[in-house]
């Protein structure tokens, strides 16, 4: 029997996991754990050849000098999305030498990961703590996985594996770019990819850290946004990524003009707000509507000569522009989309690579996402408290990772950008599915069918008053989809175990995702 | 004899719609199987739906099967009803009518303005959902030409519970019928639904015209505001006798052209340039200033091309068009913009709109600006293009007020 509490939210999550002990979520900024940090092994280079020649022969001689064994947290990173190569072959190797019960912790997972369903059946893996979208989502919500899986913010992972709440045991980074010392980079190679900063706090905190390369250099590759001074072995295979599946080579811009209204809608806010100025900041991800809002504000900034003073990435060839432009003075970016962006990161010294430990960790002196003006992001569910769902779907299916999202909503204005509807779907409801991101830090909902402005920000209020903007009460908007919709949709029917838990950037469990009932 | 049929569609690419297959049974009651992409919020409520709706439909004993992909509630009668009619035919007694949302019952005003006019296919009913909100002046909800032969019955339906569904805010609903007697019976089904404009497909004479009329006036009974009517000339013959045909009623309010029939007709192949249609946009516009209603041009159909779409209009607008027709929401900016007064335009229709109230006010019967006088007709123009420039959001509606 599980063992649950409701947290601060009012939401019921449990208090251990996967054997170990969780603290529900209590309040923004409430759970302070103090104490020290985990700390890596101290290593001797008496260990490591003099010449800094690290190669060896294959993943699996790799995975065996590290000592793999049954039980043990295995990392990887998701800068290939969904065209990786290598976290799969690592539980075909781990399978290989007869190891149980490992626990895979992702950056995030993609639907190229659905063959690691049979090493799940098999009990080779025992659980993942990663994203979970696609056939991994369904395997999961099915109530299929042996252990429960943990779902963390990109934030939230460097701080789970800072805080020694994930100890991993081995850390395996596809590289683009990789001397056989272990410094490795993913600016350069077939594979490139931009920056590899989630996997920063694997290199710095694991055990043991692999690095695989399909495009090994002489010493010294550089930059080293891996130092190999913490990476114990490199692995040359012939191919770690599908280039076309890592990044676009081009990114496109929704056409959809549902989208397109949204979109011109959320820049139209953040120019009545006032936040459209000389040295402001903004981010937005790389989805259609994100990238349209992106035009819309390029437009507008041109017109005006305003200068933005840094752009939070994930870039793609639009926030690119706005950098050669001059429209905006750095790119500060933790994933590159698209090939310009990759071009860009490796050419640019004002394409700035930032890593989850700048930018998102919050058991850290500050970071970076609350510094930013406005951030623009998206969810499946909102509730009229303007709490927000980002993991599951109204079905209660897992189907998203929380990737950053958790983490922005720090910014100084926090806008979702929804469309009021999907299909016969409501997105506003009176209750998420699964509370991923507390009402009190959503400012703005942005869909098509009005703007909603949370009762919490009367000075955002005010400011746009007058301006011509279609604002509405959030149950207002909800009350016209409903009668569109035919009433208020059913809540899924869900059974009692609890498949996943959902963490909060400081640690605590801020919700818990249900087994569904097909 | 009644036997199994089916209406809608599915397959994995299919979205906001559904299929149903209704086979009429010899004895037993209604079995209803559902499957919903959308099972867990609205399962239940699809199978109440249906069930409630066969019964005011008067069937009673069959099987029907519904594979729905997140139709929303209008959608879902009309396929069942869609259905039910293609099993039963004319042995169906009863209708299926869904409530008439809030916003369906707006008026329309005469010499409003048609700058856009969106065309939405009869059976697609997801673009016409949100098609309001992109602000067109208005929405098409078209039977005739982007409506397959086969499923003429189906789309009739769909309009209909569409324009009780659909709140098109301050668009104009519009409906473009079918020719001949399939266009009259188009009539009988949409017209008490709130219709405020007819868009009369290939029209040749006035006769057509008056016919239409008069169907809709006898279907009217009297009740309401007439619904207005706007023929499409599509071929020579109709160019001829364009002025006959805008001024065969008084419900006429708009005059316009297709060009890819016409074109056909005159056996010139369609060009960018248009040389081979001049003549024909140029009677459209004399035809129907002559007879009092307003030019409309025919639709741009490359739906990528901006620049080609904004060329396009500041021709027609220089021919004496008022309006262009839209086959995408992105066009319907483009398509004000390019309709918008220049500020050169709209500083002078400000000065004689100011001069002719001025006049008004101490009772003089004729307005001067300057050393020149000026006529009623200008001073029309000039408020037109106040009005237009408000619309446009390039003049304050409170411009009198505001420092000249």
């Amino acid at each position: 029997m599980q063992k649950l509490e409701r947290n601060a939210l009012d939401r019921e999550v449990p208090v251990e996991i996967n054997g170990a002990p969780a603290v529900p979520y209590k309040g923004i900024g409430a759970h302070k754990p103090g104490g020290r940090r985990a700390a890596p092994l101290v290593a001797t280079c008496a260990d490591y050849p003099a010449d800094g020649n690290k190669v060896v022969g294959s993943l699996r001689v790799a995975l065996e000098k590290a000592g793999l064994r049954d039980g043990m947290t295995i990392s990887t990173h998701h800068h290939f999305r969904n065209g990786d190569l290598v976290a799969n072959t690592i539980f075909d190797a781990a399978a290989d030498m007869g190891v149980k019960d490992l626990r895979w912790a992702p950056s995030a997972s993609f639907p190229c990961h659905a063959p690691n369903i049979r090493h799940l059946e098999s009990g080779v893996i025992h659980h993942i703590e990663g994203s979970m979208n696609g056939p991994l989502g369904d395997y999961t919500s099915e109530g299929k996985m042996r252990g429960m899986a943990v779902l963390r913010s990109h934030g939230g992972r460097y701080q789970a594996i800072q805080d020694g709440e994930v100890h991993v045991d081995i850390a395996v980074i596809a590289a683009p770019e990789s001397d056989g010392f272990g410094n490795c980079n993913g600016l350069h190679g077939p594979s490139a990819c931009g920056g590899l900063g989630f996997a920063l706090a694997d290199s710095e905190y694991a055990d043991r850290v692999i690095v695989v390369t399909d495009n090994l250099v002489p010493f010294p590759c550089v930059p080293w946004q891996i130092a190999g001074n913490r990476v114990d072995s490199v692995v040359v295979v012939d191919k770690i990524g599908d280039p076309e599946k890592i990044v676009s080579g081009t990114t496109q811009i929704t056409r959809s003009p549902d989208r397109l209204l949204i979109a011109e809608m959320v820049a139209k806010f953040m120019d009545a707000a006032g936040i459209v100025k000389d040295g402001f900041s903004f981010q937005a991800g790389a989805g259609g509507t994100a990238l349209a809002f992106a035009m819309y504000l390029k437009e507008m900034m041109k017109q005006r000569g305003i200068r933005a003073r840094f752009i939070r990435g994930g870039s793609t060839k639009h926030l690119v522009e706005m950098l050669e432009e001059g429209l905006t003075d750095y790119i500060l970016d933790g994933q590159t989309f698209d090939l310009f962006g990759v071009r860009s990161m490796g050419e640019n010294p004002r394409h700035v690579n930032t890593t989850p430990f700048t930018s998102y960790n919050y058991h850290g002196k500050g970071n970076f996402a609350s510094m930013v003006d406005a951030v623009v992001l998206g969810a499946t569910e909102v509730d009229v408290d303007f709490n927000a769902n980002v993991v599951t779907h109204s079905d209660g299916r897992l189907l998203h990772g929380i990737g950053g999202w958790q983490n922005c909503l720090f910014s100084k204005c926090t806008i979702l950008a929804l469309p009021a509807y999907r299909d016969r779907i409501p997105v506003i409801v009176d209750s998420v599915t699964t509370l991923c991101g507390p009402g009190e830090l959503i400012d703005v909902i942005v869909t098509e069918r009005g703007i909603a402005i949370n009762p919490r920000r009367q000075d955002l209020r005010d400011a746009v008053k007058g301006r011509g903007l279609p604002v509405r009460e959030i149950r207002e908007i909800q009350q016209d989809v409903d009668r569109l919709c035919g009433g208020k949709p059913s809540k899924a029917k869900t059974g009692e175990r609890v498949v996943a838990a959902i963490k909060w950037v400081d640690g605590t469990v801020i919700d818990s995702v249900r087994q569904v009932l097909a | 004899m009644a036997r199994a049929a089916e209406a809608g569609r599915r397959g994995s690419e299919i979205r906001s719609d559904c299929w149903v297959r209704v086979a009429p049974a010899e004895s037993g009651g209604l079995g209803i199987s559902v499957k919903s992409k959308v099972e867990a919020m609205y399962g239940e409520a699809i199978r109440a739906q249906v069930l409630s709706g066969l019964e005011s439909l008067g069937v009673e004993r069959a099987e029907v099967v519904v594979e729905d992909a997140g139709a929303l509630p209008f959608i879902l009668m009309a396929r069942v009803e869609a259905a039910a009619r293609r099993a039963y035919g004319s042995d169906l007694k009863g209708a299926w009518l869904p409530e008439m949302a809030p916003g369906t019952r707006r008026p329309t005003q005469r010499d409003r303005f048609r700058r856009s006019r969106l065309y939405l296919p009869g059976n697609e009913p997801k673009f016409m959902l949100n098609a309001g909100l992109h602000g067109p002046d208005g929405v098409i909800l078209d039977l005739e030409d982007s409506v397959a032969p086969s499923e003429k019955d189906a789309a009739r339906i769909m309009v209909r519970n569409a324009l009780r569904s659909i709140d098109f805010l301050d668009a104009e609903r519009m409906v473009r019928i079918n020719q001949g007697q399939l266009g009259l019976e188009d009539l009988d089904a949409v017209i008490p639904e709130n219709v405020h404009v007819v868009l009369i497909p290939k029209c040749e004479s006035p006769e057509t015209v008056r016919e239409i009329d008069a169907r809709i006036a006898r279907i009217l009974g009297g009740r309401g505001e007439p619904v207005l009517l706007m023929p499409i000339i599509e071929s020579g013959l109709g160019i001829l006798r364009a002025l006959e045909i805008a001024a065969a009623s008084p419900n006429v309010v708009a005059l316009t052209i297709g060009l890819e029939d016409y074109t056909a007709d005159i056996g010139a192949p369609r060009t960018l340039e248009g040389r081979e249609s001049f003549f024909a946009r140029s009677m459209i516009v004399a035809a129907a200033r002559a007879a009092g209603v307003a030019p409309i041009d025919t639709v741009f159909s490359d739906v990528a091309d901006a620049d080609g779409l904004r060329a396009s209009v500041i021709e027609a607008k220089g021919l004496g068009f008022e309006g262009k027709g839209c086959i995408h929401p992105n066009q319907i900016r483009v398509i004000h913009e390019a309709f918008a007064p220049a500020p050169d335009e709209i500083a002078k229709a400000t000065r004689i709109v100011r001069a002719f109230e001025e006049a008004q006010t101490k009772g003089l019967a004729v307005v001067s600006l300057g050393s020149k006088m000026i006529d009623p007709p200008v001073v029309k123009r000039a408020q037109r293009t106040v009005e237009m420039a408000i619309r446009s959001g390039r003049l304050s509606a409170e411009w009198r007020t505001a420092a000249a």
